[in-house]
């Protein structure tokens, strides 16, 4: 059974609605996507800006709704899930947001983040709450004293690893993440994707990674989908994708990629 | 700080709120406000106690006695009314209906703008619109209106000052919530499993709750007067009751005869709004962080400079095309002053592209906006070394010629075009503008020019888009805008600060040859600002790694890329994925010995 699987998965954003131009057009910002999350796997989703990407990660963790297609969550119905109430969601599939600092209410401390998943989806009592709070920290490697302090207190890598705690915290089977090291230095980035990966090989969970970054992809992903205006060009496996890409714009998003050491090719040339 | 207002700022801890108190008492209009208002305030909530007379007492044969009379400090009125009880008791029938209807319209109010900003779409367009029909009556013949169906009393009037005040709260609420509900944390918490509701309440509510206090410090004035209003036309108050309204009210039939009956109320009002009105201003700055921050006061057209010596150039420096020789800057900070660059030297030859490099925090945006005094003033002074162009020294010359090198000589183009480009003018007057600035053309040639400079950055169509506004363009577009200003007067030198960081890759590597040609035509010094290792591999001849404000290596960008010498440079060399690397470099990561990686605040 995959983690996730969605078939013909299609968002359309209705145009704003004005009192003298009638319906605006129409923006189909993901189109007919089809796509299975194995358990246990990593599966990167590949895009530039506006390619849809974040749509599709929003539709999958039920902050946004479909306009059609098919979307099973852990072998659940997402429709159904929904019918079931927000909580539902949450308890199989977690979401990390791209920009760590804004995704944590300002003005409240850690442990007042960290309680609502661990009361609601879990139903934890105060001690065990408590409990399993200081373990987080100690699986993203945060000190026990950050639960008392606010989030401005942190720096961005610290912050991502408050997050991704939180997401931990409903002890999802499959966690969606969005972006979650473009906003970090490359060094806090690279201790970040390490930690991500720990923590799924030690929780057995899947990954849904939706990145712009080829090279971070290749790094941590099992398979790489390709996104382009909207649409899945190209799956493959990450090593068959970065050795032999198939699809014209993956091709030309593998030879953007600035590197550090161009293999066999000189520098830049003026164009 | 960037945003608005509304911008949810730090959690105040009591060192904050002491500082928020201190920067009150500093603002001597809105101190003496202050002990106005609270004088006011004490004296009304003691009526009861102090030894005053009845103030519906009539005793006729004591009527209209002048001020200072015996037993009656400010007189009586034309029924023989003490004034002065009268006016003790009126304040505080007034500034107990104000500050009621003040309290009943920010609840009302912020109740209706949450939701509204909350629940989006349908719901908030017929809540707001609701509330704009409210607004489009002139608020007193609403009140009037209101009072007329309810009946004159203080207490309807006290209900229609609220109706009429809502909708100042609904709106300002209601924009708030509407930024608020699209934040990533409202989204998390769904995630979380909380409720519509709780999110509402939990969190949304206390970050709106600063602003709810600063629009009620600011109205309560209004309310007071209104109430006032109201009683004068004989719709609150209802006699004997005094209230400062009906006072004037009763005063004003005998204006020419006995004008202090009116004149002692009218005073009264006028303190108490006044009062009010600039306390409510000085809480409003005080608890503003963007003022806290010092941000809003305008900073000084070239950056402070306080050097104790200033070094002189040498050879090298005088034959570069930029050297900067031992630069500190630093801001201030609290008293104390923090050093972000610390006494930094490079040179950028002619026609050379130079990288510098560092994480957030290392101060490479703020050595690059030092070298041509940009750097804001306050909070920003620079307290060391020299930057020398053409052989003289930079900062060492007055504000205008400072001011002739920018976009002169030199050039800036910036991360995020969208940002730095105007968006009500068309890019085309934009560049032309850039043009004119140093050059004595008239419009019909700047524009020329300017429609040429967008075809020198490939832009398709120039003679089109240069009538487009910035954001019809793409992100790609608006940054060859940006470079066609930087290019408008021949610049010898462009520092680019991360001019591609805000890109898509294939947009990125557009631009990244753009840049090389342009350079390789026209012979510009090129400083580029990146975090990218891969960028400086693509473009620069050298490159210099900087970390908290010092450059730690520098050299060829082939030999320090291929065989760092620093820690520094190696660690940060090894956390960039190579492609190619694939799941090796997790591996690689894991093996590096641990270090102060997730130091420095905010990536």
């Amino acid at each position: 059974m995959d983690a996730i699987s969605v078939t013909n998965l299609t968002k359309t954003f209705a145009g704003g609605w004005s009192l003298f131009r009638g319906r605006g057009h129409e923006v189909r910002a993901v189109r007919d996507v089809t796509l299975a999350l194995r358990p246990g796997e990593t599966l990167a989703v590949v895009g530039e800006s506006g390619s849809g990407k974040s749509t599709l990660a929003r539709m999958m963790v039920g902050l946004e709704k479909p306009t059609s297609g098919d979307m099973r969550i852990a072998g659940k119905d997402a429709a159904a899930l929904r019918a079931e109430g927000p909580r539902a969601f949450g308890r199989v599939i977690q979401y990390v947001f791209q920009d760590p600092v804004s995704s944590l209410n300002p003005r409240k401390t850690i442990d007042a983040i960290l309680d609502p998943p661990l009361r609601l989806l879990k139903g934890y009592d105060k001690v065990r709450r408590r409990a399993r709070m200081k373990e987080l920290m100690d699986a993203v490697q945060m000190p026990a004293n950050t639960l008392e302090r606010y989030p401005h207190e942190f720096s961005g890598g610290q912050a991502q690893r408050i997050a991704i705690a939180r997401a931990l915290a409903a002890e999802p089977r499959i966690i969606v993440l969005d972006e979650p090291v473009s906003a970090l230095d490359v060094s806090v980035q690279a201790q970040t994707l390490l930690l991500l990966e720990d923590l799924r090989a030690e929780f057995k969970m899947s990954y849904l990674f939706i990145s712009h970054d080829l090279a971070v992809v290749e790094s941590i992903s099992d398979r790489v989908a390709v996104m382009y205006s909207g649409e899945i060009v190209e799956t493959a496996s990450a090593e068959q994708l970065f050795r032999t890409p198939r699809h014209e714009y993956t091709k030309r998003l593998l030879s953007s990629a600035p590197r550090l050491k161009p293999p066999g090719r000189g520098r830049l040339e003026g164009g | 700080m960037s945003t608005q207002a509304l911008e949810v700022g730090p959690p105040k801890d009591s060192g904050q709120s002491r500082t928020a108190w201190r920067l009150l008492m500093n603002n001597r209009l809105a101190a003496a406000a202050f002990y106005i208002v609270v004088l006011i305030v004490i004296m009304a909530l003691m009526a009861p106690i102090l030894p005053l007379h009845d103030p519906d007492t009539t005793s006729p044969a004591n009527r209209l006695l002048p001020l200072f009379s015996e037993g009656h400090l400010l007189g009586t009125d034309h029924l023989g009314r003490d004034v002065l009880a009268r006016l003790v008791w009126g304040t505080r029938v007034s500034l107990f209906v104000g500050i009621s209807a003040a309290l009943a319209a920010a609840f009302f109010g912020s109740l209706i703008g949450l939701v509204a900003g909350y629940a989006g779409g349908r719901a908030d367009n017929l809540i707001m619109r609701g509330i704009d029909m409210l607004m489009a009556f002139p608020y007193i013949l609403l009140a009037l209106a209101i009072v007329a169906v309810l009946g004159p009393g203080l207490l309807n009037a006290l209900y229609a000052i609220a109706i009429v005040n809502i909708p100042f709260f609904a709106r300002n609420v209601r924009g708030i919530t509407r930024g608020l509900s699209h934040r990533e944390f409202v989204d998390a918490a769904r995630l979380s499993g909380k409720s519509h509701i709780a999110i509402l309440t939990t969190e949304i509510l206390p970050n709106v709750l600063p602003i709810i206090v600063i629009t009620m410090s600011t109205t309560i004035g209004w309310m007071i007067l209104e109430t006032a209003g109201l009683s004068f036309l004989g719709l609150g108050a209802q006699p004997p009751q005094a209230d400062l309204g009906s006072m004037l009210g009763q005063g004003r039939a005998l204006l020419f005869t006995a004008p202090m009956i009116s004149v002692i109320p009218g005073v009264m009002v006028f303190l108490i709004v006044m009062g009010v009105n600039l306390l409510g201003d000085g809480v409003r700055d005080a608890l503003d962080p963007r003022l806290r921050a010092g941000a809003l006061s305008r900073p000084m057209p070239v950056t402070r400079i306080e050097r104790p010596h200033v070094p002189e150039p040498d050879e090298t420096a005088k034959a570069s095309a930029l050297a900067v020789t031992g630069l500190e800057t630093s801001f201030e900070q609290g008293g104390g002053r923090e050093v972000a660059v610390k006494g930094i030297s490079f040179t950028l030859r002619k026609g050379e592209c130079l990288g510098l490099i560092g994480e957030s925090g290392s101060g490479k945006s703020v050595t690059a906006l030092s070298i041509l005094g940009l750097v804001a003033s306050p909070p920003g002074v620079i307290t060391g070394g020299a930057v020398t162009i053409e052989g003289r020294d930079v900062l060492s010359l007055d504000e205008t010629q400072i001011a002739s090198f920018r976009g002169g000589k030199v050039a800036y183009i910036f991360q995020d075009p969208l940002t730095t480009l105007h968006p009500l003018f068309t890019v085309g007057e934009q560049v032309a503008e850039a043009v004119r600035a140093h050059q004595p053309i008239d419009r019909v040639g700047a524009h020329e020019k300017a429609v040429e400079l967008l075809r020198t950055v490939q832009i398709p169509d120039p003679e089109q888009r240069a009538r487009a506004y910035p954001h019809e363009l793409s992100g790609g577009q608006r940054q060859r805008v940006g470079i066609a200003m930087a290019l408008a007067n021949d610049p010898d030198i462009i520092i680019a600060d991360e001019p591609t960081t805000a890109l898509d890759v294939t947009v990125q590597a557009e631009i990244l040859r753009l840049l090389q040609a342009l350079r390789r035509d026209r012979g510009l010094a090129l400083l580029f600002i990146t975090h990218d290792f891969g960028v400086v591999a693509e473009i620069c001849d050298r490159v210099a790694v900087m970390r908290h404000g010092e450059i730690v290596e520098a050299g060829e960008t082939a030999t320090v890329l291929g065989d760092p010498k620093h820690p520094y440079t190696k660690r940060l060399i090894a956390c960039v994925p190579i492609p190619g690397q694939g799941r090796a470099f997790l591996d690689a990561i894991r093996a590096l010995p641990s270090a102060d990686t997730d130091r420095g605040r905010g990536a």
